[in-house]
């Protein structure tokens, strides 16, 4: 783990060096997103909007796994709660999400098996302690996490788990930078690629989004000398040019990426086309489980019927997942809705946006 | 209220508990002690004797942990809520709820913890009850402790006394004890080497108080940790603080944990550690009274109070930045990537 490190990129002479370096390159106003979540809570944590220039504008995107997660996803994981003999295993960013007419919190107030776990081997575990019930793990994210929650689905065939399913509704991020580009919602100067889930890609998977848009991307990680660094090199770009994929974050991110976690990934889940919150669907942006692990998935295993799925009146979170808006621009925002009375996914997760607002900024 | 059923965010010790004490308690007890809301009780028992008076309950899974067990920790959570009144602790009581099934070793055990830390504490057990319930009316065991003590004359220190100018003492590292419990829990395994800091804070006040008649707050963050505790004495001192990010004291096991799941130290709870206000003047020698004890040896100064922003506690980010600490709202859910 880098953790040791986390001194050196959290040192103030370079992070003054590069924000000095920003300073002198930057001329005209440009917006950069962050994709990732991480990205999002990193920034406003250590002050990093502060420290920027007036021309440089950090928009949030889509990068909060439980935000972007559909309201009927969420609706059916409230629904496998209900069912009898039926034990729900989330993260714990999920559980006080708002569904259309209850949320997970309320489940489990209400009597219902809700347990919050680390891992979804932490849920196979608890299938085996607990023959008797289903276990359903909740597998939401991106492919940072996608890849443990499939070896989970290899573990339970391989140990003769039949009682340990999962409900997917992974995303996968090339799909939705995509997507992102295509809105005329929002005309997007340059991306901060998100560190974890290129972890797992490589750089090179933005290649063919990059080679189709030419806009300047650079992969960054979560420190704020990896943020600011990477913020140069967006900068750099825009101003002198040429429009690069570059990766900023290279002791961590290789080019290839770990193809022994894309293998298991891809061994388990296939694309499907999917829903994203803010978004609506884009083609081929999802994983589902194949049907050869079919007796693993809750969706095939577990039929259960879900309410109308509504979005919550009044909420601005599609908005503001596309950088479309900003959490103040929502009406909701600070009145309605706040951490204690969440409305929307983006108050809710601790990576959301709506959240960091509210915690950081005021 | 707005839910309809209690959930484990209204014990928290964030904003969603601190809205069950105002909505639904202090209307129905509401009395010029209570509404202080400090972590103890201060008695006028005559013009000469205050008396402070304190209780909490305790609940932990695993009952043993690194650092620490649910015996301990009921002896020092109480008296460090009394100490923290400016108080010397004197007497406790002991009450349990053993569930039916309890190990007798375990028991003995945890009673002999108990025996330990009030020994160590300088206090006496003087009233008990014992109640068992039946099977899986309990998790174990459920301990609660009530304690009293006599503040000394001239000792003045409440929640609301902090005051433009006073240096913001921590007299350790954050966090350590909530991420022991988190990392011992259930399902997570963690091969980390970090353990409860849970420990008496009866001596350290008093060698504190020996080195200042100033001192205008004495609070121990325990749930909801630093940051919870800075806001409410922000809140109810109408005083903002300041704190330096680069000062802040977390043991490094302890911080690489927090990354990995995503927790913010500042919100994570202690059972050994105060946050002490002094005025600039004293701040020098209370440090040093409290790096003289044991259990303060890391003690640093990570901030002062000043009259910007009243009610909100600022961070200064080691790169430069500002922003927010706010209270935390319910639990801490650790992220997904």
């Amino acid at each position: 783990m880098p953790l040791k490190h986390q001194g050196e990129y959290r040192d103030p002479q370079l992070s003054r060096r590069l924000i000095e370096a920003i300073n002198r390159t930057s001329t005209r106003p440009v917006k950069l997103m962050e994709v990732c979540g991480t990205h999002t809570m990193s920034i406003f944590r250590h002050g990093i909007r502060d420290v920027l220039p007036e021309t440089i504008h950090l928009l949030s995107g889509p990068g909060c796994p439980v935000c972007v997660t559909a309201q009927p996803e969420i609706d059916a994981f409230i629904a496998y709660a209900r069912v009898e003999g039926t034990i729900v295993t989330t993260f714990g960013d999920l559980i006080r999400v708002p569904g259309t007419e209850s949320s997970l919190q309320k489940e489990k107030a209400a009597g219902n098996d809700v347990r919050i776990v680390y891992s979804a081997f932490d849920a196979l575990k608890i299938a085996q302690t607990n023959p008797d019930k289903r276990v359903v793990f909740l597998g939401v994210g991106f492919e940072t996490t996608a890849p443990t929650i499939a070896a989970s689905i290899l573990a339970a065939r391989e140990m003769a788990v039949p009682n340990f399913m999962v409900a997917c509704a992974h995303k996968t991020v090339p799909a939705a930078l995509e997507a992102l580009m295509n809105s005329d919602q929002v005309r997007i100067s340059g991306f901060l690629l998100p560190g974890h889930v290129s972890v797992i890609l490589g750089r090179q998977a933005y290649q063919p989004f990059f080679d189709k848009y030419k806009v300047p991307s650079v992969v960054a990680g979560f420190e704020p000398a990896d943020i600011l660094e990477a913020v140069r090199r967006l900068v750099e770009q825009i101003e002198k040019g040429p429009p690069r994929l570059d990766n900023a974050y290279a002791r961590a991110v290789s080019e290839e990426g770990n193809p022994k976690a894309r293998a298991v990934m891809d061994t388990v889940f296939e694309p499907v086309d999917a829903v994203f919150r803010g978004i609506g669907m884009i083609p081929g942006s999802g994983l589902q489980i194949r049907p050869a692990f079919a007796a693993h998935d809750a969706a095939v295993q577990i039929p259960v019927s879900v309410p109308v799925s509504k979005e919550p009146a009044g909420c601005a979170c599609g908005a503001i997942l596309t950088g479309a808006k900003t959490p103040p621009e929502c009406r909701l925002f600070r009145s309605a809705c706040t951490p204690e009375n969440p409305i929307g996914p983006c108050m809710v997760s601790s990576e959301g946006t709506c959240a960091a607002y509210f915690r950081f900024h005021q | 209220m707005t839910s309809e059923f209690i959930s484990l965010d209204h014990g928290s010790g964030g904003k969603i508990a601190h809205r069950l004490t105002a909505e639904l308690f202090l209307p129905l007890f509401d009395n010029p002690i209570l509404s202080d809301l400090h972590d103890g009780a201060v008695l006028k028992l005559n013009d000469s004797t205050r008396v402070a008076f304190s209780t909490d309950t305790f609940t932990v899974t695993p009952l043993f942990f690194p650092g620490g067990d649910i015996g301990e920790l009921a002896v020092n959570g109480t008296i460090n809520d009394v100490a923290m009144c400016g108080a010397t602790p004197l007497f406790i009581s002991l009450a349990l709820i053993i569930e039916e099934g309890f190990p007798m070793a375990d028991l003995t055990r945890i009673l002999q913890s108990i025996q330990r830390a009030a020994t160590q504490a300088g206090v006496q057990v003087v009233t008990g009850d014992t109640k068992v319930v039946p099977k899986g009316a309990a998790d174990g065991l459920f301990i609660n402790t009530s304690g009293i003590g006599l503040i000394p004359e001239n000792v003045a220190i409440g929640s609301t006394g902090a005051r433009p100018g006073d240096k913001i003492i921590l007299s350790g590292t954050m966090a350590d004890h909530g991420m022991t419990i988190l990392t011992q829990r259930e399902g997570l395994a963690f091969d980390s080497a970090i353990q409860s800091d849970s420990a008496p804070l009866n001596q350290m006040v008093a060698k504190i108080l020996a080195a200042s008649n100033k001192v205008h707050v004495l609070r121990d963050p325990t749930r909801g940790g630093v940051g919870t505790t800075l806001n409410e004495i922000a809140e109810s001192s109408r005083a903002g603080i300041v704190l330096q990010e680069s000062r802040l004291p977390v043991g490094d096991a302890v911080a690489g944990v927090c990354e990995l799941l995503g927790f913010d130290p500042l919100y994570v709870a202690n059972e050994g550690k105060l946050l002490a206000f002094v005025p600039a003047e004293d701040a020098a020698a209370v440090l040093e009274a409290i790096r003289s004890d044991a259990f303060g040896r890391e003690a640093c100064i990570i901030g002062d109070v000043t009259d910007e922003h009243p009610g909100q506690v600022v961070l200064e980010t080691r790169i430069g930045g500002r922003r927010i600490v706010d209270m935390l709202t319910g639990e801490q859910l650790p992220r997904i990537c």
